[in-house]
């Protein structure tokens, strides 16, 4: 197995210029291997967008190391290994879905015919194929987040670095895409998701483990494994050992608090 | 909608039940001053030009033809030549305001561009913003009339004799550009800018693509702006400089003659609004084909329908037309 995440020591402090300090993460060590699907789950401000932030290279730490895919943040971004997945959509309202689909492929200059093929072939993915020439005003919630997925995909990274993509969804359709989600997963083998979510039935529903964290400054409480049996399914969430994951993280969480 | 065959509205059938009723208060609107300026003058012929109420006594001089010609004069004028044997004065003032335009819409050009560039360049450096930006305001509170016989003056001592008028255009026209493009350019979203990060975007990608699209609505408010301002600069630019082809010629020969005859300063002031308000629309026009993805609508109701409501209303209808166009479908 190889290590797409490797994390050591690694702590990350703000300061703000009126002088205040955060110290939004400590001492967080954690290897994720390829193919896995790990959730971060905690509490508000915890410091799990912080550290998926950090993967991706948008923010730096303050000490500790870093390493995805044996490269340093900074390289592994200029190399496209991740596709970033926010809480909001983020799509560009100018933009038809098909053309924020492409918006990767265009910055990373693939010819055009690779570009309209990919992105009709992400689109069927999503199964938003009839919303090519929409604009995303006019999609549901749930569609522009099935765009948003569509356009980190297009141009296949192998890891997929998710921030409570679907927090602000209804109970129902975060369930359908979850259940898509894992659909995605499993179709590209070798792809990677690092998944934060508050949610814990999500992150026990989709994952192969669940990293809980406690609240300020953030650490890793435990690493619980999820040995249910794959593909999971909606009759996955009636077994009793789905249930008793479940209230072990509660457990943790609380005891973390 | 029901099929409305039957209802008096026939003629305007076709028009969106919002801008059938812009229509309505707009054509009132004239109403109401056609009437109020006509009463207004009748008032004063009939108590002549001085209102007595009781204590208090309202001079009503102003009302003379003189001061008010009569609406029908005004549009009278437009028919009849205004020198002997010349051509109708509707003639002059159209050739005269093709001149303005010419001038005008060269320095919006020149003033857009220099308005955007100084944007990108602030957009993209704090320091250079602190610096300049202090004189790009100071820049507009010099009265036009004061800068332009010194702009006319170097333009012809620089042998460039036709560029005066359209720099001073230009230099009414830069400003709003300059601000909004700073503002559409900066007021990015940051989940929108770290996507771009998150794809190694360079600088330029990010202008590009991002940066500058998002830019464009806010760039659309400037122009709106700019179009009327770039006219009034040119005829203002005309002034000092002698140019006679221009409204600016046609408005300091009218008012010359003002007591022989008042009703043609006024159509010729008339003939000038309407060349500014065609120009708001035409940019009204252009930004509802570049704008296309707010409305997602048909060419007819970009051409000819919204325009009639950016006009009168002075903003785009941003929601109302999204909200007419789901009920469409
Ligand atoms: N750019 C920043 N500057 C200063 N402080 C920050 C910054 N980003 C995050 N923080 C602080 O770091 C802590 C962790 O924030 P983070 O957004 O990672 O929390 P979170 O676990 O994602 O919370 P939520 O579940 O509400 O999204 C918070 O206390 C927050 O105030
Ligand atoms: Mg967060």
């Amino acid at each position: 197995m190889t290590t797409v995440i490797s994390i050591e020591n690694l702590d990350k402090i703000f300061e703000s210029r009126d002088g205040n300090t955060v110290h939004a993460l400590k001492d967080i060590n954690l290897e994720v291997e390829q193919g896995e699907f790990v959730s971060l789950i905690g509490p508000s401000g915890c410091g799990k967008s912080t550290l998926l932030r950090l993967i991706a290279d948008l923010i730096e730490p303050t000490s500790g190391h870093l390493m995805i895919n044996g490269l340093s943040p900074r390289q592994a971004r200029l190399h496209r290994q991740y596709g970033f997945i926010f809480q909001n959509a983020t799509l560009y309202e100018w933009r038809t879905v098909i053309k924020n689909v492409q918006l990767p492929l265009e910055v990373m200059n693939y010819s055009r015919r690779e570009r309209d093929e990919r992105a009709r072939q992400m689109l069927e993915l999503v199964e938003l194929s009839d919303f090519a020439n929409h604009y995303p005003w006019q999609l549901s919630g749930g569609m522009q987040q099935r765009v948003s997925i569509a356009r980190a995909l297009a141009f296949e990274p192998n890891l997929l670095l998710m921030d409570e993509p679907f927090g602000a969804l209804d109970e129902m359709t975060r369930e359908r895409l979850n259940n898509e989600l894992l659909a995605i997963w499993r179709t590209i083998s070798s792809m990677t998701v690092v998944f934060v979510t508050h949610n814990i039935s999500e992150a026990v529903y989709l994952s192969s483990r669940v990293v809980v964290m406690s609240p300020r400054p953030g650490q890793i409480v435990d690493i619980v494994d999820i040995d249910l049996p794959r593909p999971r399914t909606p009759e996955t969430m009636d077994s009793d050992h789905y249930f008793h994951l479940i209230s072990q993280v509660r457990h943790l969480l609380r005891e973390a608090h | 909608m029901a099929k409305t065959t039957a209802t008096p509205n026939r003629l305007l059938g076709w028009l969106p039940e919002e801008s059938r009723l812009t229509l309505l208060y707009f054509c009132l609107i004239i109403v109401i001053i056609v009437g109020g300026w006509e009463g207004l003058k009748w008032l004063g012929q009939e108590t002549n030009y001085s209102l007595n109420l009781g204590p208090v006594q309202i001079g009503l001089s102003k009302t003379r033809d003189l001061t008010m010609p009569h609406i029908r004069d005004i549009i009278g004028a437009l028919g009849e030549p205004a020198q002997r044997n010349g051509p109708p004065l509707i003639q002059q003032l159209t050739e005269a305001a093709l001149f303005t335009f010419r001038e005008a819409f060269l320095g919006f050009t020149i003033g857009t561009t220099l308005g955007l560039l100084l944007a990108i360049i602030f957009a993209h450096s704090r320091l250079l913003q602190r610096g300049l930006l202090p004189y790009v305001v100071a820049s507009q509170t010099i009265p036009i009339l004061a800068l332009a016989p010194m702009v006319i003056i170097w333009s012809d001592k620089l042998g460039a004799r036709a560029m005066g008028v359209p720099i001073i255009a230009a230099y009414l026209a830069f400003f709003p550009v300059v601000i909004y493009a700073l503002r559409g350019l900066s007021d990015v979203p940051d989940t929108a800018l770290e996507l771009m990060q998150s794809y190694a975007a360079s600088r330029w990608t990010i202008l590009w693509k991002l940066r500058m699209q998002n830019a464009v609505p806010y760039i659309f408010t400037a122009l709106k702006i700019t179009a009327p301002a770039s006219v009034v600069g040119a005829v203002i630019g005309e002034l000092p400089s002698g140019i006679q082809d221009g409204l600016g010629g046609q408005i300091i020969n009218f008012s010359q003659y003002y007591v022989s005859g008042p009703p043609r300063l006024w159509a010729t002031n008339l003939i000038t609004a309407l060349l500014g308000i065609g120009f708001f629309v035409a940019v009204a026009v252009a930004e509802r084909f570049v704008v296309r993805w707010k409305y997602a609508d048909t060419i007819f109701n970009r051409i000819f329908v919204d325009p009639v409501i950016n006009l009168f209303v002075g903003i785009p209808p941003l929601f109302t037309s999204r909200s007419t166009d789901k009920k469409k479908k």
